[in-house]
């Protein structure tokens, strides 16, 4: 009963919108739609991310976007491919001109290999979109100074990465994220490289308000089985960090303290 | 450091001796560490590996690419605006000694056929191809033609002459995001005998040209040997570490790598080794190792059962329904083409076949919008 009482309170809240899902799904690199469908429905995620490149946002008819149904799901259109702040900025607004909410994540990734982002154009970028009045989601180092520039600037979230993308390598950047999950008043993602739900599961027993997933999904023989796997070990981490993990210590620690005679003086 | 200069580092004859001499605990060596050196790569490439050794690179070269890229593979055409060239190649069907060809430029109307022929069948990426010969097909009028087409499509490449950095500036500006020059061989001695006369006897500046397009700030560089030309080893090498050199100098750009083969009697042409199946998937294999990140491109040149049977192996792109010949998709008979390609399915057939094979057929993978800023 209390544990209902933990789960049923506790929603995402991102630019004043709830949501009951701290799962995020990617959408790219799946072997087909349908399997990309089921991916995104197992996973209860109620915010999917698309990339602008990849679709026709003009399209209501556009092969992928078809298969993602609006009512259901927040679509959050992505700036990847973009190369400095220009171009990111180009194409957030793109999107809004096609009708999209004014929600954006913001990728702006350079190097085509790692897909790093950029720290000096991910900030340019965010301040000019956040003065155009969208709600930006910025794919970021795990940098606890830059967190503050983005969050000063107006970004509705934080996502750092925890390790670079698509290499499922799980929380790399563990510390780096302890520190903006400490100082942080907007939520925390944790977006990039987290390839099993049990380093979903981490990520959310430190804190971090949700967790972004794509190639773990993708890079599967069963996307569903995988998106349900997240849904659960994003749920079990919320639960342990509700609840207080006990802290870890370096030696045993006896249930029954040898000095707990000298209480009774 | 030009790469020019680098290829001096790595003299044909001390690297085909190595290819050689690389023994079978260098190729297990190399197949286990998680990033491979450029020696490595040699060992690799080692005719001597064993099947079970290429099963275990076949292995890592799928899991990279399906890690990397996904299980999606995406489409392009090509679109040629035109055959006429001053080259002398041997090997190719454009060659100015052909006499018997027949020499064609597209007009306006003539490319806005073609255009929408391949935008009927769901294309988004498209190469646009010429000859050299600049007087009819020169950097003014592919201009113009990208001014055409940008409207239309997703994505624009051309592989056409080597041009200068400025110029690939201008067209950049015009629309274009991707070059592809491929050097053909990169054997100096043998380039005198491959292209006798025309521009393209000049070997370094050629072999310079995808420098000038990462200075020109191009996102997408292809590179690529034809393999029968020359030693299809040392070619496959040289490929790799040309790729290598772009990646590390222009860290913003993606490059990737085609990998023609000659095929028997090819224009008469008679291609000096001939690289069997397994040779080809062998290089295919030990360039995703090489280079995990890397576009790794098949075009309809190859038959319709070996492409198949390269998808998981670290293919990301694939062309599909080719012509080879200006004018060639609507209406024009077939008789001015460059090569003959081999695999005839149509798009529409390459999509379900992927389908079938779980693979995503990616039509758009880039938007207009990047670079042009009236959006």
């Amino acid at each position: 009963m209390q544990t209902e009482g933990i789960t049923l309170m506790d929603t995402l809240e991102i630019a004043g919108r709830r949501f009951n899902s701290r799962l995020m799904v990617g959408t790219g690199k799946f072997s087909s739609n349908m399997a990309m469908q089921a991916a995104m429905e197992a996973s209860g995620s109620e915010i999917v991310t698309v990339a602008l490149r990849r679709v026709d946002i003009n399209n209501p008819a556009d092969s992928m976007l078809q298969y993602i149904d609006t009512d259901r799901y927040l679509l959050l259109p992505n700036t990847s491919g973009a190369r400095d702040a220009e171009e990111a900025v180009r194409l957030a607004r793109l999107a809004r001109a096609a009708g999209c909410e004014p929600w954006i994540k913001l990728e702006v990734t350079p190097d085509p290999y790692y897909l790093l982002p950029d720290p000096v154009e991910t900030l340019k970028a965010a301040e000019i979109l956040v003065k155009e009045g969208f709600n930006v989601l910025p794919y970021m180092p795990a940098d606890p100074v830059l967190a503050r520039h983005l969050e000063e600037a107006g970004t509705v979230t934080l996502m750092p990465l925890g390790a670079p993308i698509g290499t499922n390598r799980g929380l790399r950047t563990r510390d780096l994220i302890n520190i903006i999950i400490e100082q942080a008043n907007v939520p925390v993602v944790v977006d990039a490289g987290l390839g099993a739900p049990s380093h979903a599961s981490e990520a959310m027993e430190m804190g971090a308000d949700a967790v972004l997933v794509n190639t773990a999904l993708a890079d599967t023989a069963n996307p569903a089985a995988m998106g349900e796997a997240f849904k659960l070990g994003v749920q079990a981490g919320r639960l342990a960090y509700l609840a207080g993990l006990g802290p870890q210590r370096g030696t045993a620690q006896a249930s029954s303290p040898l000095t707990g005679f000298l209480r009774e003086e | 450091m030009s790469f020019y200069n680098l290829l001096q580092q790595y003299p044909a004859a001390g690297l085909r001796e190595r290819l050689a001499q690389t023994t079978s605990q260098e190729i297990d060596r190399a197949l286990a560490k998680a990033t491979i050196s450029i020696n490595d790569f040699i060992s690799l490439l080692s005719p001597s590996m064993s099947a079970v050794q290429l099963e275990l690179l076949a292995a890592r070269a799928h899991r990279m690419t399906s890690q990397r890229f996904g299980r999606t593979i995406q489409l392009y055409a090509p679109l040629y605006l035109s055959n006429e060239c001053h080259n002398g190649c041997k090997y190719c069907g454009f060659s100015a000694d052909n006499h018997d060809l027949r020499r064609k430029t597209l007009n306006d109307a003539e490319i806005l056929r073609e255009a929408d022929h391949l935008h009927r069948q769901g294309f988004q990426h498209i190469l646009l191809l010429t000859g050299e010969a600049p007087e009819a097909a020169g950097v003014a009028y592919l201009e113009h033609a990208v001014q055409l087409l940008a409207p239309k499509f997703s994505s624009l490449s051309i592989e056409v002459f080597p041009m200068a950095s400025d110029e690939y500036q201008r067209l950049a500006k015009a629309g274009i995001d991707g070059l592809a020059l491929y050097q053909e061989t990169y054997d100096e001695t043998l380039d005198p005998e491959l292209h006798p006369f025309g521009p393209k006897s000049d070997f370094r500046y050629r072999l310079e040209g995808p420098k000038r397009g990462g200075e020109a700030g191009l996102r997408r560089i292809g590179i690529g040997a034809l393999l029968g030309l020359g030693d299809y080893l040392t070619d496959a090498f040289y490929t790799g570490l040309h790729a290598r050199y772009l990646m590390h100098r222009f860290w913003k750009t993606q490059v990737s790598i085609s990998f023609p083969r000659l095929r028997p009697a090819e224009g008469g042409f008679a291609p000096r080794s001939m690289v069997s199946d397994r040779q080809l998937t062998q290089l295919i294999c030990a360039l995703r190792l090489l280079l995990p990140d890397a576009g790794l491109v098949m075009s309809t040149r190859e038959s319709a059962e070996f492409r198949d049977n390269l998808l998981p192996l670290g293919i990301t792109q694939m062309s599909a329904g080719s012509c080879t010949a200006p004018g060639g998709y609507e209406g024009d008979e077939g008789d001015g083409e460059q090569f003959a390609i081999n695999d005839q399915r149509s798009p529409e057939e390459i999509r379900s076949v992927l389908a079938e094979r779980g693979y995503e057929a990616v039509w758009k993978d880039w938007d207009g919008a990047f670079l042009n800023p009236q959006t």
